[in-house]
């Protein structure tokens, strides 16, 4: 009995390993050796016209870096990622939060309601995006045409080409699309807070508030941590979205899509890669000062 | 902000009351019902307003739009269909040849759902349920990619794809899906996998059925509502994903994706919005109508991991 449970084991280890295989192979090929590649061609000096001989070895050289230092272009897009990123983190998971609290108890409907705040995360990007440029748009855009007649202002709005109010539009836009995910997981988590404790801190007399303060934050934290995290990692990098509402101007120019201009307007791979390696290099110190808080957070509670 | 407008009012506390808590808990649950109420009609119209202004300017005429932007009623007298024709005929009839486009959109995603579906349920399992060398660090291994920005491998994938003749294919499109999604999907099929008792293998395996046989026959349809979800995961990223169609496919207007498709047309100064909002339309009901079809196994699918926080 003992030698073939023996047998199985091994067996089943040997079709884990088959298994696994093809998703740890495409994984591997598809994006760890492009992203190994990737540091390595930041560290050379490539354009796209000698692309043909661009290999993992070469001359290796740190001009791509202090270029890219010293360049303010790239000072301040980094500067717009964290502010955009930050806001359109904290902005969804609020947002999210507070959709989620209100559609916690069930209600008649309650499903639909469900299904249409999840609409601006399912939707495609392309196509929202174009929504909002179109309400927005200064001359034939509905906001600014209630906005003049309703709202008193004195004239139309360029939210997306105005230094004052671009950046300010995409993180909104960006909260907009977004909150939902947060919605989702914190719904979720809602669902499996246990009401009991609530009760009971009712029948001591706190009030909702104080329920929701002392009872339900400490359990969401957690979720809300996670999120944060995941929001964060995704918005950092994110490309889409300022690309498709302002095309990086008025101020809104993120990282990812300095690095595509880079790569397709001044077809210089090499410095494209270099910022996307220090992008990517900012995230994990990111990640690991994230990491470290909550852990110090957890052993202080 | 609920908290400011709940504070009870210093005359209040006179009341016969006279713990002031008891006051500040009637007056919250006095004004909480209220509140929530708003804040939902609010999110709701937030959500669903851009879909109904998109859907709005895609049957007006542009005069009509020009004439009048303000106003959000549809006369059904009015309804025009002309954007509608112009984004879905061919471009040799003057079109957008947006049909075109939807066809490589289905193609790209149905391809990117059936490998992806195909390497993750096996690798899901085995990272799940069995118990081989290196398991930790494959997980560790998919959470470190699925975190990675795809800006940094934008730009090797671009050359070698390039150099191996796949830029500008769907096939090589449908390729780099399937590597983004794959950290997404295992970790979705595990977290069903891990919720499935073991007892019922164990037994199909005493009754001297094979490990491969246990997965066909035991495991996989007992996961089916997680791989349902996860399908349609995979398949409304494929076809909403912009940044590799546009680095890819953007020389080919034969292979464009309808999401680059209608990036392309934005571009363009000749085409007026109700147009664009056609073509809008057109990219984003096939993937609501998917959503609303299946939404109870998308909720239950992505939220599945939430509870383990």
């Amino acid at each position: 009995m003992p030698n073939r449970r023996l047998t199985l084991r091994q067996r089943d280890a040997r079709a884990g390993v088959s298994l696994v295989t093809p998703t740890v192979l495409i994984v591997c090929l598809v994006l760890l050796v492009p992203m190994l590649w990737a540091i390595s061609i930041a560290f050379q000096d490539i354009k796209l016209i000698n692309i043909r001989y661009a290999g993992f070895f070469g001359q290796y050289t740190l001009d791509n870096f202090v270029e890219v230092f010293q360049s303010s272009g790239f000072w301040s897009a980094l500067w717009n990622t964290v502010l955009y990123t930050f806001g359109a983190t904290t902005g969804s998971i609020l947002v999210g939060l507070i959709a989620a609290l209100a559609v916690r108890r069930p209600f008649k409907g309650r499903a639909i309601v469900r299904g249409l705040i999840l609409l601006p995360y399912v939707a495609p990007v392309v196509a929202v995006a174009f929504v909002w440029t179109t309400m927005l748009n200064p001359q034939f855009g509905v906001v600014n045409n209630w906005g003049t007649r309703f709202l008193g202002w004195s004239e139309a709005i360029p939210f997306l080409s105005q230094h004052s109010t671009a950046m300010l539009t995409v993180i909104v836009f960006e909260t907009w699309r977004y909150y939902p995910f947060a919605f989702l997981f914190l719904m979720a988590r809602l669902q499996a807070v246990s009401k009991d404790t609530e009760e009971a801190a009712h029948v001591d007399g706190a009030t909702p508030l104080q329920q929701f303060r002392h009872i339900l934050l400490p359990q969401l934290l957690p979720t809300m941590v996670v999120l944060f995290t995941l929001r964060f990692v995704f918005t950092f990098s994110k490309f889409d979205d300022v690309y498709l509402l302002t095309g990086g101007g008025s101020g809104t120019e993120v990282v990812s899509v300095r690095v595509f201009e880079l790569l397709t307007s001044r077809k210089d791979v090499s410095a494209a890669c270099a910022q996307a390696v220090i992008l990517a290099l900012v995230l994990v110190v990111f990640l690991v000062i994230q990491r470290r808080a909550t852990r110090r957070w957890n052993g202080d509670s | 902000m609920v908290a400011t407008q709940s504070r009870p009012a210093p005359e209040k506390t006179r009341s016969s009351d006279r713990d002031p808590s008891l006051t500040r808990d009637r007056v919250e649950r006095a004004v909480l019902p209220y509140v929530r109420w708003i804040v939902i009609a609010l999110l709701v119209l937030a959500s669903v307003v851009p879909f109904y202004y998109m859907l709005l300017l895609s049957v007006r005429s542009i005069q009509d739009l020009l004439l009048d932007p303000g106003n959000l009623a549809i006369n059904p007298v009015d309804i025009s269909v002309d954007a509608y024709k112009q984004v879905l005929s061919s471009t040799s009839n003057g079109g957008q040849g947006f049909l075109t486009l939807i066809r490589n959109s289905l193609l790209v995603a149905l391809g990117t759902v059936v490998i992806t579906l195909a390497v993750s349920i096996p690798g899901a399992y085995a990272v799940s349920r069995l118990v081989f060398k290196g398991r930790r660090q494959i997980s560790a291994l998919f959470l470190g990619v699925y975190l990675f920005p795809s800006v940094v491998v934008a730009v090797p994938l671009f050359v070698i794809f390039a150099r191996v003749g796949l830029r500008g294919s769907l096939v090589g499109l449908a390729i780099v899906y399937v590597a983004q999604t794959i950290p997404v999907a295992v970790y979705m099929l595990r977290g069903y996998f891990d919720t499935i008792p073991t007892s019922l293998e164990e037994a199909a395996l005493l009754d001297g059925c094979s490990r491969f046989g246990v997965i066909r026959r035991v495991s996989l349809p007992l996961a089916m509502p997680s791989i349902m979800a996860t399908a349609l995961y995979v398949c409304m990223i494929a076809w909403n994903e912009f940044l590799f169609a546009l680095l890819f496919l953007v020389q080919d207007r034969d292979r464009w994706t309808v999401s680059l498709g209608l990036a392309q047309l934005s571009g363009s100064i000749e085409v007026p919005t109700t147009v664009l909002m056609a073509g809008s339309v057109v990219l984003t009901l096939p993937i609501i109508a998917l959503f609303f079809l299946t939404e109870r196994f998308l909720v239950e699918g992505l939220s599945a991991g939430a509870e383990k926080g």
